[in-house]
């Protein structure tokens, strides 16, 4: 069997900054495996800006932003495998992959870095009555062929879901001489950043329906229209409320869900919140010298994140790889439902780390308290935190101190 | 006249609050940083807007272009229509100038993908 001293699964941006930062380490005898025919992943059909303003301090689109990784692989001639499928993974870090050239074949690797990003959740058609026709797609899908293929997949849109997808979609159809008819938005608040429903839909005219839903499909081939609703405390929609829109298109911006399908076949422990592994600050799954970083780990708002993550993934699979020895501890963090989860969910060595949270629900006049039992950590007032938005906290060594959990929590006046 | 506005220019998307006189900005506040007053100045005078979208290749595909600075906001359905009435002859590089000048707003239309 073939042996790598380090195999990236994915060639995304978590996963050609992973490998930038590894080699940078050291690390010259690895791999990256990308399904696609390019590396880039997702950011390929990002064709909006908005990327790197925190990398690069100049504002990128998606494939710019990719480029800049690429050409780092490239100049530093990181071997990578395209159009390759990794099948398994297995705990003592064997890798099963294939493509066309080669068929079926396996690496024995040292370390791994799991970098597989998300897929979209297409459950918000599952449970929408009515018929099954053409025309519905979910939002990364339509930005695929606008984007990547040059097709328009519909003309009389209505989108399920604002999410930021959701949000780019409503202007690159609207701009592409579709009407957007209206983004229905099942929660009170939208998951989409402020700047998105500023120049996507109002720019635009767009109507957002906070607390509505579809209700029903229409159409027998094509979508002809759906029904929307507007939706109680509950989330239940309410009868009285329903409104026929006639439309050929519907796109659904439901959230995102880390694969983790590989993960699962390497016996990576999951975390039910995120979705993702279990991870410590750098970024090591359960499995020993199994690493996830980027979107497998836990969806981000912003690609800037992602490459601040997969760096520590990187420097941390080469820092495994040489085998140093490291003090080690064990602090598990905990939250209080307000907030969400943490990335990451442990702490195995003390020293500077920066703890990502999302919270639960959009609260105002908050304070972020970390305790260890009574002794307060870490406190800041903040006044407004969203689902949406991503927050962190570096705490130091002596912060540390000899906590053993650590909780995240919100109060909320 | 107060007006409110969200800023655009980075994802923290800070809530603006514009006083404005006869067309004339007379304070900006909200803003936490000094780019968001910039923004707000602009966006009650003359707001702009980067444009990003997509061309047709020779071979038929599309490639990600986008204009490299911004443009007046009003202007962005007819720079669509130009764009959408070039080809872009292949191999291209990012970076590479699609259109120059278009419609006289000083920005360049440029590739943001290579193929
Ligand atoms: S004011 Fe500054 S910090 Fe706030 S959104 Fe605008 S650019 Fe960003």
């Amino acid at each position: 069997m073939k042996e790598i001293e380090l195999v990236i699964v994915g060639g995304g941006p978590a996963g050609m900054s992973a490998a930038v930062a590894a080699y940078e380490s050291g690390i010259s005898d690895l791999l990256i495996i990308e399904r696609d025919a390019r590396l880039g992943g997702i950011l390929q059909q990002c064709i909006h800006n908005g990327f790197g303003l925190h990398r690069f301090g100049e504002e990128l689109t998606g494939p710019e932003y990719a480029w800049k990784y690429e050409k780092l692989v490239r100049e530093k001639q990181i071997p990578f495998l395209p159009n390759t499928m990794v099948l398994d993974i297995t705990p003592d870090k064997v890798v099963t992959a294939t493509n066309a050239t080669d068929g079926v074949f396996q690496i024995k690797a040292k370390a791994i870095i799991l970098a597989m990003g998300c897929r979209e959740r297409s459950r918000g058609a599952l449970n929408i009555a009515g018929t099954r026709p053409a025309g519905i797609y979910t939002a990364g899908t339509a930005q695929k062929y606008v984007n990547l293929k040059g097709y328009m997949p519909g003309k009389e849109v209505v989108i399920l879901g604002s999410g930021d997808i959701g949000l780019i979609m409503a202007r690159r159809m609207t701009l592409e001489g579709a009407k957007v008819h209206a983004v229905c938005e099942l929660m009170p608040y939208s998951g989409g950043l402020a700047r998105n429903i500023e120049q996507c839909l109002h720019d635009f005219d767009i109507p957002l329906r906070l607390s509505h839903t579809v209700v029903e499909i229409h159409g027998k081939e094509r979508l002809t229209g759906v029904t929307i609703a507007k939706v109680d405390k509950n989330r239940r929609p309410i009868p009285e409320t329903r409104e026929y829109i006639p439309c050929d298109t519907l796109l659904l911006s439901v959230g995102l869900i880390p694969e983790n399908e590989l993960s699962k076949t390497a016996s990576v422990t999951l975390d039910r919140v995120t979705g993702g592994a279990v991870v410590d600050q750098d970024r090591q799954t359960s499995v020993e010298g199994i690493f996830a970083c980027g979107n497998v780990l836990h969806v981000h708002d912003l690609v800037d994140y992602v490459s601040e993550e997969a760096e520590i993934a990187g420097k941390n699979a080469a820092a495994y790889i040489r085998g140093e020895a490291i003090e080690r501890t064990e602090i598990n963090l905990r939250t209080d439902g307000k907030i969400r989860y943490t990335v990451p969910q442990r702490i195995t060595q003390k020293k500077d780390v920066t703890v990502y949270f999302r919270v639960a629900d959009v609260y105002r006049n908050v304070t972020v308290k970390i305790l260890d039992g009574e002794r307060v950590v870490y406190q800041k007032k903040k006044p407004r935190v969203a689902p949406g938005e991503m927050e962190s906290i570096t705490l130091n060594a002596d912060q540390l101190a000899d906590a053993k959990e650590l909780l995240f929590a919100l109060e909320v006046k | 006249m107060i007006k409110e506005l969200t800023c655009i220019v980075c994802p923290k998307g800070c809530a603006l609050r514009v006083e404005l006189e006869n067309q004339q900005v007379l304070s900006v506040t909200g803003n936490a940083c000094p780019r968001g007053k910039q923004y707000a100045i602009d966006e009650c005078t003359h707001p702009t807007r980067t444009l990003t979208t997509t061309a047709r290749t020779a071979d038929g595909g599309v490639v990600s272009v986008k204009t490299d600075r911004a443009i007046p906001k009003e202007l962005m359905f007819d720079c669509m229509a130009q764009i959408n009435r070039t080809v872009v002859s292949l191999p291209v590089r990012v970076g590479d100038v699609i259109l120059e000048n278009i419609l006289g707003t000083g920005a360049n239309v440029i590739a943001t993908m290579n193929l």
